[in-house]
Order: structure tokens, then sequence, then C-alpha cells
């Protein structure tokens, strides 16, 4: 059987796959957006992606320079001092769920570990100075230093959570002043 | 088997004998082999349907005096509630009985293009379109928030936003049994 034809559709669409696809992150809480009909696309770069669901809250940010400026910066406010191989372990960490008082042990766990490490979330109460205030605020101030550009900033919700969990974000990020953000979804025909 | 024949092939006139050629024919089968192989590891690991972002533009807080009276005829005010249906009323809350209405197609899109037009018609310009009213009830799904804002967005309404609901909304909502 003459296979050339065949070879040639097969490494078409190989060139195809491996151009157009991105790999997949694996998210540490896992969320069901919700669908909507807008086409424009989440932004790759300069982006904070705040994910909500289950009751919890995980923060994320892209780019690995911003994340070990933010480390830094997290630990001089809240008086951990982190080390250079730490800030090196944490810039690869796309979404976490931990307190400043446990993210020392969990940037400590091999990728593994942290998978089964019980991650709470990022505590958001109504003060002003609560730790997810602080990273945002931080995280602002970190890319707007390094990038000299306005972080923007996802909301990554459960479709199936009650509002208040989604209000409790927007409150935190209006309280500082970040009116526009972006919700993410996913697509569906009109 | 698996080939490729370059070889030119057909028989030669004259019936001189050649020396053979050495054969050109590949077997392809350990290279088509591999190729699936490789494009099942990147449709299994890869992911193509990519997220997409809805702008999202809340009413800066901070900014009290700069609210623009508008009028109540051309304010069209929708309440979600639970079981995935929402009320809407236009002007203020409680003097015209609100409406449940479901999503989709048949649903709130249709209302709010009908009583979009409505009101660019009863208006004078340029002025004169409707301003939609989001207000999502604690017992509202964060699934339910994003149809809203999809359906207004589809309507093409020009002016919309989202609002903390009233307690004499609550009761309206109450009392047809979504909260």
């Amino acid at each position: 059987m003459d296979m050339t034809a065949m070879c040639d559709v097969a490494f078409l669409l190989l060139t195809f796959f491996i151009l157009t696809a991105k790999l997949r992150t694996e998210d540490p809480l896992h969320v069901d957006i919700p669908a909507s009909t807008v086409s424009q696309v989440v932004p790759d770069d300069n982006l904070s992606t705040l994910t909500v669901g289950q009751g919890k809250i995980f923060f994320g940010i892209e780019g690995t320079d911003i994340r070990k400026a933010l480390l830094e910066e997290m630990g001089k406010q809240y008086k951990i001092p982190f080390s250079a191989e730490e800030e090196q372990r944490f810039s690869v960490i796309p979404t976490f769920g931990v307190s400043m008082n446990q993210l020392k042990q969990y940037i400590s766990l091999d990728e593994e570990q942290r998978k089964t490490f019980p991650q709470a979330g990022i505590q958001a109460d109504s003060t002003a100075t609560n730790e997810l205030a602080t990273w945002i605020y931080q995280a602002r101030l970190v890319t707007r230093n390094l990038k000299n550009q306005e972080l923007r900033v996802a909301i990554k919700g459960n479709a199936k959570d009650e509002y208040p969990a989604y209000k409790k974000v927007v409150d935190v990020l209006q309280r500082q002043g970040v009116n526009k953000f972006i919700l993410i979804t996913s697509l569906k025909g009109k | 088997m698996a080939e490729l024949d370059t070889s030119g092939g057909g028989k030669h006139k004259g019936g001189k004998i050649r020396s053979k050629k050495a054969s050109t024919r590949i077997d392809l089968t350990a290279m088509v082999d591999l190729a699936f192989l490789l494009i099942t590891f990147f449709i299994m690991t890869t992911t193509l349907a990519k997220p997409k972002a809805m702008d999202m533009v809340m009413p800066d807080k901070s900014k009290k005096d700069v609210q623009l009276p508008v009028p109540e005829s051309r304010t069209m005010t929708v309440l979600l509630g639970s079981k995935n249906k929402m009320e809407w009323y236009i002007g203020a809350p409680g003097k015209s009985a609100p409406t449940v209405d479901n999503f989709g197609k048949d649903g709130i899109r249709k209302t709010l293009i009908e009583q979009n037009k409505k009101i660019e018609e009863t208006h004078q310009g340029p002025d004169n379109y409707m301003i939609v009213l989001v207000k999502p009830s604690d017992k509202s799904t964060y699934k339910d928030f994003v149809n809203m804002l999809d359906e207004i967005n589809i309507a093409g309404i020009k002016s919309m936003g989202v609002v903390d609901i009233l307690p004499i909304e609550v009761d309206l909502l109450k009392k047809d049994g979504l909260y």
C-alpha cells in the first residue's frame, strides 16, 4: 500500500496542532466557566487571573519576572524574607491559593506534592488590607515598574456559584480603584 | 507495503540488459506511525478552545457627584432571581408590576429589543436610547449574571450598569418565588 499521501496528511495535521495549540495548564482549583458569545480572546501577558470557586479565591499572574519581583515585594510587606531560590521556585507557579503564612512551606514542595497540598484559598475579608487586596495592589505596582503598563485583572468564576462569591472579588478590586476588568468565559453560539 | 516508488519503471525498447539500479523505495510505515503518535499526543495535551474575555466596567464608587440624572421612563431594571429566572420593569421600583422572564432567544433578548425599540420611538433624540440596570440578587448565580451581560451585548444596548439590589426589589422577587 502506498502510504505517501497518508504520511503527508499526518505531518500536515501535526504541524497544524503544534502551531495552533497551547499547552494545557493544570488548574489547582477546578471551575466550570460560563459561556458567552463574545469573541475577544484573553490576553496572554500582563494579566492576573483570580479564580473563584468552591468558596475559595486563587491568585495567578503571568510572567516569571513579574512573579519574582512580586514575591520580593510581598515578602517586604509581610516581613517574610524570601531567598533567591524561593523566588526562582515561585516564578513557575501559575496559580496558588495559600495564605502568606503557608506560602514558604508551599514553595518548598515539589510539583507532585503541591497538587495534594490543601489550599484554603486567599483570604479576602472586608478590610482594605486583606491578603488578596495586597497581592493585587503589589502586582499592579510591580507591573507598572517593570513593564510600564497597567495590570489587567481577569476573573474566572464558577458558573454555578451564587453571585455574592463574585461580588466579594469585585468589591476588593473596586476598593483600590480597579473598575475595569475581564470576565473569562467559554464560547457559545447565539 | 508502504513504499515510495521513484524508479522510472517501464520496459525499455531494444532489450538491452542494463545494470540493476539500487531501489529508491523507502518504507514509510514507521514514519506514519510516529506522525500519528505525535498527533495523538498533541491532541491530548493541548487546548484548542481558547477562553474568551468579556470586558466589564463597573461604576466608579469613589466619584459620587458626577452621576447624571436619568429619566425614569428610559430605564429598564432587570432583577436576577433564583431558578435561572429574572424579572424586569420600566421606571421606578414598585410603580409598575414586574414581568417574570426567562433567558434565551424568546425570553429576555426579545424583551430587550422590543423595549428598546419602544423607548426609541416614544422619546425625542438624540438621547433616546434605553438604559438597562442589572441588579443581581444574592440568590442568582454567576452564570445568570454573565448570561444577562451577554444578552445586553447581543441586543446592542448602548448604556448599562450593574447596581446593588434594593430591599424593596428583593421583596418583589420574593413575591414571585424567585428568592
